[in-house]
């Protein structure tokens, strides 16, 4: 697993040097333009974004129920690409919507539910940073109820904002559009994995050290 | 087990509610800052002496929001004061009997809160809060106990950090936002000029569900969240 | 299945709060009828050791045993033979005396809450007290009320956090008759005290905790003081 971790970074690194290249050479969708190259970055972001979420929630009940110390450090990994790859799509998805429809912000209903879970994740850090010893429970019981949230946000939101008229942004994907999106994706998710892999080791080794530094003076 | 476990809920409700009724302190200060709330927004969103339409709803839900958060945190103050929360630990009662009974004694209180609030807007935006009492009071007890429900659990977690006057809201917010959207859109859709029943419907089912879902995630992690 | 034990066996304990080593290689048993006294100086790790023993926090390493069973297999059962004097008190101030018997008495299960109640009220020489709220006790009335609490259900093993604090002549010498005659009905107690006048003669065994580690203990209950300087220098 660690000897991956350099390959897949510089695979990804290659691949996000030449995907503008990719990019371009993708045919124009015909309302939008060239803004709607943005997609090729915002779609992968959001889609990992949501992945982290999911892993986030599952090591937090492994780590509350099945009591596995080491869960504890894939959730705060897990967490901090969340923040990363939710900002990432918050940042994106708004650059779109300014050149597309002329506002920074609409209350586009995937949108708002990636604002909503964005926030959630800044509360488990907030909470993780200052809730004092013991926040790693803390922390584990609030990241379930946040990811148990996903599909109600989902719900929730989506119906809400059908109660106003609203654009839709779903283009249809031709093969000429799904080749740099898949390239893009691939790129993304390889960066997501090495990530989520050397900030849990970090944790993993942090605690390692701790205990060490525990044990040394024990008989 | 079942039977104890409702045994201890409700005595840890009646003790809460005992101690409640003495001093008053709690009930009076959240009902006060409730309408205050009301109030603020009132002047905040009121142009020309005429709130905009669909206004009421949300300034209703908004002070809920707010004045509960404030009540789960003065609850939970009074179990650290003598370090009380330890002896309801010791005790060989079920862990998630005793949040169930501080839940309880919770909605208790937050219901006193609402039957003063509803009218009070009512008044206010000329709402018609008597056209389908039925559903707006499932609307109000069902959001009422979603977001109860997570913050009892919340502020309980919380009882010993000592920033945790903030980091309380700050949790609790983002996780009961679909109860928030839910109580107002649904509390709107009962409102409005032509009210939306089918639309009021939809919105209480998404709340037996949210709360079917989060009250059963609390009883399961109020233990081990709890646990040292 | 028989939830009461005979014996308290701390086995190779430790607790730890990040880096810091609240508690480490703590060893000792104690037995039915013993006084253990837990001596040493502010942030020796008693306070720790005490929640410990009362399962209300879990140890970093080793174990507790209550008779054959560690707190995580005897769960609640073993919780209802422990009774335990917070240095807070554990009452609720604005409860009167004895609603807040008859509250813990309900969450311990016991069947006749009122006699029970009245019968604690008794003994700590409250009973005409009973219906005052506790917010208006002293901290000698307080003591009372929140050790006859804690003695309610009867419970093998009781755990006393610095119980002697603020307390008068009087009502010193009534809490020290109380917990001998627990003693002889075949408790096991455990005090955390820095209190050593009171706790010279009344003690079965002394442990000295010194940073978390024990740093001596004995058997013999006189000149306390002076064994205390010795081992805890």
């Amino acid at each position: 697993m660690k000897k991956l971790n350099p390959l897949l970074i510089g695979l990804s690194a290659i691949m996000l040097g030449v995907s503008p290249w990719i990019i371009n050479a993708a045919p124009y969708e015909s309302t939008m333009g060239l803004v709607q190259k943005i997609f090729y970055f915002h779609f992968p972001s959001a889609i990992l974004f949501l992945v982290a979420a999911l892993i986030c929630g599952v090591a937090s009940a492994i780590f509350l129920f099945g009591k596995k110390a080491s869960a504890d450090g894939w959730a705060i990994a897990a967490a901090e690409l969340g923040l990363v790859f939710g900002t990432l799509t918050l940042v994106t998805g708004p650059l779109w919507a300014r050149k597309a429809w002329g506002v920074w912000w609409v209350w586009d209903p995937r949108l708002t539910s990636s604002l909503l879970l964005w926030m959630i994740f800044c509360a488990y850090l907030l909470l993780r940073k200052y809730g004092g010893p013991g926040s790693d429970k803390l922390g584990a019981g609030m990241a379930l109820f946040g990811m148990a949230n996903v599909p109600f946000i989902y719900v929730s939101v989506n119906v809400w904002r059908t109660l106003h008229p609203q654009t839709s942004v779903v283009p249809t994907l031709p093969t000429d559009m799904g080749i740099p999106l898949w390239f893009c994706f691939a790129a993304f998710t390889m960066l997501f994995m090495a990530l989520l892999n050397l900030r849990a080791r970090l944790e993993h080794q942090r605690a390692r050290v701790e205990a060490l530094y525990l044990a040394e003076d024990e008989a | 087990m079942i039977a104890s476990f409702f045994r201890v809920a409700w005595h840890v409700m009646r003790k809460d509610l005992t101690v409640e009724v003495r001093s008053k302190e709690v009930l009076l200060t959240t009902l006060f800052f409730a309408v205050s709330v009301v109030l603020v927004f009132s002047f905040a969103i009121v142009r020309e002496g005429r709130a905009p339409d669909d206004v009421a709803a949300g300034i209703l839900w908004v002070a809920v929001s707010f004045s509960g958060t404030l009540a789960m945190g003065r609850t939970f103050e009074r179990e650290r004061y003598n370090d009380t929360l330890r002896a309801l630990l010791l005790a060989p009662a079920d862990r998630p009997a005793i949040y169930a009974g501080k839940l309880l004694g919770l909605l208790v209180l937050l219901a006193l809160v609402e039957i003063v609030l509803v009218p009070l807007v009512g008044l206010l935006f000329n709402a018609p809060i008597l056209a389908f009492p039925g559903r707006l009071a499932a609307l109000l007890a069902l959001g009422t106990l979603g977001f109860a429900a997570v913050g009892t659990l919340f502020a309980a977690m919380l009882v010993r950090v000592r920033s945790r006057d903030t980091l309380l809201p700050v949790l609790l917010y983002p996780i009961t936002i679909p109860v928030m959207i839910a109580g107002v859109r649904g509390t709107a859709a009962l409102f409005q000029a032509t009210p939306d029943l089918a639309m009021a419907q939809f919105w209480i089912g998404l709340l037996v569900f949210w709360d079917a879902i989060f009250i059963t995630l609390a009883l399961w992690t109020f233990e081990p969240v709890m646990t040292e | 299945m028989n939830n009461d034990f005979e014996t308290l066996s701390v086995v190779d304990l430790a607790r730890y709060y990040g880096r810091r080593k609240a508690l480490a290689q703590v060893n000792f048993t104690c037995r039915a009828g013993e006084i253990i006294g837990l001596l040493g100086p502010n942030g020796a790790g008693k306070s720790t050791l005490l929640n410990i023993l009362a399962t209300l926090i879990s140890p970093s390493r080793g174990r507790v045993e209550y008779g054959a069973r560690t707190a995580a297999e005897g769960g609640a059962e073993v919780r209802g033979r422990i009774g335990m004097l917070g240095h807070d008190l554990f009452l609720y101030p604005e409860l009167t005396a004895r609603e807040n018997l008859v509250f813990f008495a309900r969450l311990y299960g016991l069947t006749d809450v009122e006699a029970a109640a009245q019968a604690s009220l008794a003994r700590a020489g409250l009973a005409d007290r009973g219906d005052d709220l506790v917010a208006g006790f002293s901290r000698g009335m307080r003591q009372r009320v929140a050790l006859e609490r804690a003695l309610l259900h009867e419970p093998r093993l009781v755990l006393l956090d610095e119980p002697f604090t603020g307390l008068d002549q009087a009502s010193t010498a009534a809490l020290v008759e109380r917990l001998r005659e627990r003693q002889q009905a075949g408790c096991i107690l455990v005090i955390a005290t820095h209190d050593l006048d009171v706790a010279d003669g009344l003690l079965s065994r002394a442990i000295y905790l010194k940073n978390g580690r024990i740093v001596g203990s004995d058997d013999d209950s006189r000149g306390l003081s002076e064994r205390y300087r010795l081992a805890i220098q």
